[in-house]
């Protein structure tokens, strides 16, 4: 069997990323698998900009930060394989890919890194009820028929749901000519980065229809139109506010689930929470040298901050080859239901750490607060939080210092 | 008009396939039509996936006969057209008295109907058997001869056989008159005809309007809408059999059960309705589902549901089922409700032996090949056995359908195989791609391309499953 140092699962931005900042640390033994016919993961459909604003100052398209991080993957001769399909990772290492070359072949990796990115929930989990027709898609595969394959899978569109995609691809459909009716979001609130409602919304006078869902499908050929109800606070379509939207395609953006059917098989441990990994600060899972990253740790807004933590695990997993990958702590972040999930989610090492966090709704003048036990090692007002933008804080080590658990509050006024 | 048909065999159903691939292994022209777009569209794509041991049925009724004499030929059958079957068993839940003696009654029943190894269970044993058996359950009717197949898998492997053994399918073939020109009838759809010396009348939800199109209005067919929740192949193991609860009027009530490919199958609901189209799902169906579904099986984790559908049995007005001449060459096989999955493997032969008192003569077909290869032999290969295919034909190595782990050459492979799929659900019932948890999200615009490719059709041209089922408009503007 094939033996390498560091195997990294996937190679979109996160996978890149962290093979870079592997590579930067002396790692030169490594490999990168990918499932398409070229690096980049996602970002190769998302030909729209906002992409690079923190990492490089500037505005680029998903294409382009691509190409930032696969023209030093090339420069560096980083080993890769594309087409390459891995179909089981075992706790002990040993991966089980196929492509059509080498057929279906294994190696013994020192150490793992898995970055295979998310999936979209499909409109069969939502158990819509009414017709079976042509012509309903994730966003995302409307998007890949758009800008990868140019066709038009839509001319009359209904949005259900207000994840970026669904932002997108309401201007990216507009553009194309097709005539976007409306985006129901179940929610009081969006899910999606602000900028994209109003740039992708409101700048082409696109309704967003907060509290309203689709109830039924119609249509027996192609979708022929959906009846969309408004809901009550307990997210339950009421009778009276049924109305008949006429419409050839209805675009589903309704969440983004990690995709960690690997992680299952390498018995890597999930929270049910972010539906990804549980990880240290180094972004180590519970199977020790089997790191995680990006969205298949949990789904992130920018891809800014799948780079940076894509470098941490980069690091983290070239400092286990070489054995100096610190452990001398455990201390445990739990949350209040509020903010619903932080990531790490176990601190194990005295060194200055950034947490990320989402919240669980909109507040307003809330109070973000770190507690071990009664006492407050953090503490920061914040103007407004909403469960579509990532925060963060920074905690150094005297914060921490003899801590036993970490609980993340927020406190609202 | 060209040569006649000997034989055309209306509805290409699990009943009309199992027909055709019977009759396949005589010396005859035979032709399948088929109203959409491709085979298994109505009851066959949509229904529980269960062979029933065969004690539901009346003692004496046709039902009873080729139900059990189906279940008994299914572990057979499906080893030659290399379908999926799982002798998994089958238990009908009581939970009082009342349902004691039902459970009592069924298994008298049953064993006058020939149904093998049926006995009750107490609740120890039937909690050590199935675990995750609703608690309330005192005890049970176990019939170990009762099994899961995949039923479109079925009627594309039996279509697909009969077509290597020379019988002919068109689809797109909704029949709109039959005329008894003597010798021969004449069959005509919208743009076509075929004629043939008989006419086998497999045509399910429709099979009234074809019988009475030859003067024969002695039945009704009425559809009776079941709705079903799907569930992530995370949850098949949940349980071992199919969890029925003790029978009511309107039939086996609903059922939990693992499919053959490791899903959680939870439904059906049981409604009459008037329209023979309308397979919409409800939310009451559905609500209904979920809030039954503990009566069979405690926890069921709908948080994982993939996808939900409806489909319509074909309910006869005779109450069993409905296998005569009502004149010279025209059968009819009307009326296949539940248990007709089970029987249909029987009810080709019954079919067979009506057709020889009828007259026909059978000579056998010396080229006939019982055997049609299982498409889903690469997928469950050993690491040697796929590179082997893989080195013969790359495309085996490049996955498409990461969910189900469906490469390109199983995808190719059923693209040229009897019967060629022409739509997107044809390749997803095929292959599995598309049928996983992202339900084709990542992989169906590789599928499309492959379609178009394959068929040689424009990239647009390719449905979702015939008709108006368009997935694309045509090019983007840019393009344009």
């Amino acid at each position: 069997m094939k033996q390498i140092d560091l195997v990294i699962i996937g190679g979109g931005p996160a996978g890149m990323s962290a093979a870079l900042a592997a590579y930067e640390q002396g790692v030169t033994n490594l490999l990168i698998l990918e499932r398409d016919s070229r690096l980049g993961g996602i970002l190769r459909q998302c030909i729209h900009n906002g992409f690079g604003l923190h990492r490089f100052g500037e505005e680029l398209t998903g294409p382009e930060y691509a190409w930032r991080y696969e023209e030093k993957v090339l420069e560096k001769k980083i080993p890769y394989l594309l087409d390459t399909m891995v179909l089981d990772i075992s706790p002990e290492k040993v991966i089980t890919a196929t492509n059509t070359s080498l057929g279906v072949f294994q190696i013994q990796a020192k150490a793992v890194i898995l970055a295979m990115g998310c999936r979209e929930r499909p409109a069969g989990a939502l158990a819509l009820a009414g017709d079976r027709p042509s012509g309903i898609f994730s966003a995302g595969t409307a998007q890949k028929y758009v800008n990868m394959k140019s066709y038009l899978p839509g001319k009359n569109v209904v949005i259900l749901g207000s994840g970026d995609i669904g932002l997108i691809m309401a201007r990216r459909m507009t553009l194309e000519g097709a005539k976007v009716h409306a985006v129901c979001e179940l929610m009081p609130y969006s899910g999606g980065l602000a900028r994209n409602i109003e740039q992708c919304l409101n700048d082409f006078g696109i309704p967003l229809k907060l509290s309203h869902t689709v109830v039924k499908i119609h249509g027996k050929g192609r979708l022929e139109g959906v009846t969309i109800a408004k809901v009550d606070e307990n997210r339950r379509p009421i009778p009276e506010s049924f109305e008949y939207i006429p419409c050839d395609t209805l675009l589903l953006s309704v969440g983004l689930i990690p995709e960690n059917e690997l992680s299952k098989t390498a018995q890597v441990e999930l929270s049910p929470i972010t539906n990804g990994a549980t990880v240290d600060q180094n972004r180590q899972t519970s199977t020790e040298g089997i790191f995680a990253c990006g969205n298949v740790l949990h789904v992130h807004d920018l891809v800014d901050y799948v780079s940076e933590e894509a470098e941490i695990a980069g690091n983290a997993a070239a400092a286990y080859l070489r054995g100096a990958l610190q452990s001398n702590l455990h201390i445990p972040l739990s949350t209040d239901g509020k903010i619903r999930y932080t990531v790490p989610q176990t601190i194990t090492e005295e060194k200055e750490i950034t947490v990320y966090f989402r919240v669980s709704d909109i507040f307003r003048n809330a109070t973000v607060k770190v507690l071990d036990g009664d006492r407050v090692i953090y503490s920061r007002k914040k103007q407004k939080v909403a469960p579509g933008e990532m925060e963060s804080i920074l905690l150094k080590p005297v914060q921490f210092a003899g801590a036993k658990a970490l609980k993340f509050t927020l406190e609202v006024e | 008009m060209n040569h006649p048909y000997d034989i055309a065999i209306i509805g290409g159903g699990v009943v009309g396939g199992m027909i055709a691939r019977t009759l396949s292994a005589y010396q005859f022209r035979i032709c399948i039509l088929e109203k959409e777009n491709d085979v298994a569209r109505g009851a066959s794509a949509a229904n529980s996936s269960i062979v029933h041991a065969g004690f539901d049925a009346h003692e004496g009724s046709l039902k009873a006969e080729l139900n059990v004499k189906g279940a008994e030929m299914m572990a057979s059958v499906c080893r030659e057209l290399g379908v999926k079957y799982q002798n998994n068993g089958s238990l009908v839940l009581g939970f009082d008295l009342a349902d004691r003696e039902a459970l009592e009654a069924l298994l008298r029943r049953g064993t006058t109907n020939g149904v093998k190894d049926l006995r009750l269970l107490e609740q120890e044993e039937l909690r050590a058997l199935e675990p995750n058996v609703a608690k309330d359950a005192t005890c049970a009717l176990y019939a170990p001869t009762a099994g899961i197949v995949c039923p479109y898998e079925l009627t594309i492997a039996s279509i697909g056989n009969a077509m290597d053994n020379g019988a002919e399918l068109f689809t797109n073939f909704a029949v709109t008159g039959i005329e008894d020109l003597g010798d021969v009838f004449c069959i005509s759809s919208e743009s076509a005809k075929v004629s043939a010396r008989y006419v086998i009348n497999a045509a399910g939800l429709f099979a009234d309007a074809i019988a009475a199109m030859v003067g024969d209005t002695s039945f009704t067919i009425h559809p009776r809408r079941g709705e079903y929740l799907l569930l992530d192949r995370e949850c098949g193991g949940m349980v071992k059999q199919t969890l029925f609860r003790t029978p009511g009027k309107m039939g086996k009530g609903l059922l939990v059960t693992p499919t053959v490919d490791g899903n959680l199958l939870v439904g059906p609901t049981s409604v009459d309705q008037e329209d023979k189209t309308d397979k919409s799902t409800t939310p009451e169906g559905l609500s209904l589902i979920r809030a039954k579904s503990a009566e069979n099986a405690e926890g069921v984790p709908f948080g994982k549901t993939i996808t939900s559908f409806c489909g319509l049995r074909a309910v006869g007005s005779t109450g069993d089922f409905i296998i005569n001449l009502p004149r010279e060459r025209f059968v009819n096989v009307a009326g296949i409700e539940s248990p007709g999955l089970s029987s249909s493997p029987a009810i080709a032969e019954y079919v067979v032996e009506l057709l020889k008192d009828a007259g026909l003569e059978f000579r056998t077909n010396p080229a006939f090949d019982p055997i049609r290869p299982a498409t889903h032999a690469f997928r469950e290969g050993s690491i040697e056995e796929k590179n082997a295919m893989i080195q013969k034909d790359p495309a085996y190595g490049r996955i498409l359908c990461r969910c189900e782990g469906v490469s390109e050459g199983e995808i190719l492979a059923a693209i040229r195989q009897n019967p060629r799929p022409r739509d997107l659900d044809g390749v997803k019932r095929r292959t599995r791609a598309q049928m996983g948890r992202c339900q084709g999200g990542f992989c169906s615009p590789y599928i499309v391309e492959l379609l178009a490719k394959e068929n040689g059709v424009p990239f647009e041209s390719v449905t979702k499953f015939g008709g108006g089922s368009i997935i694309n408009f045509g090019k983007t503007k840019e393009e344009a």
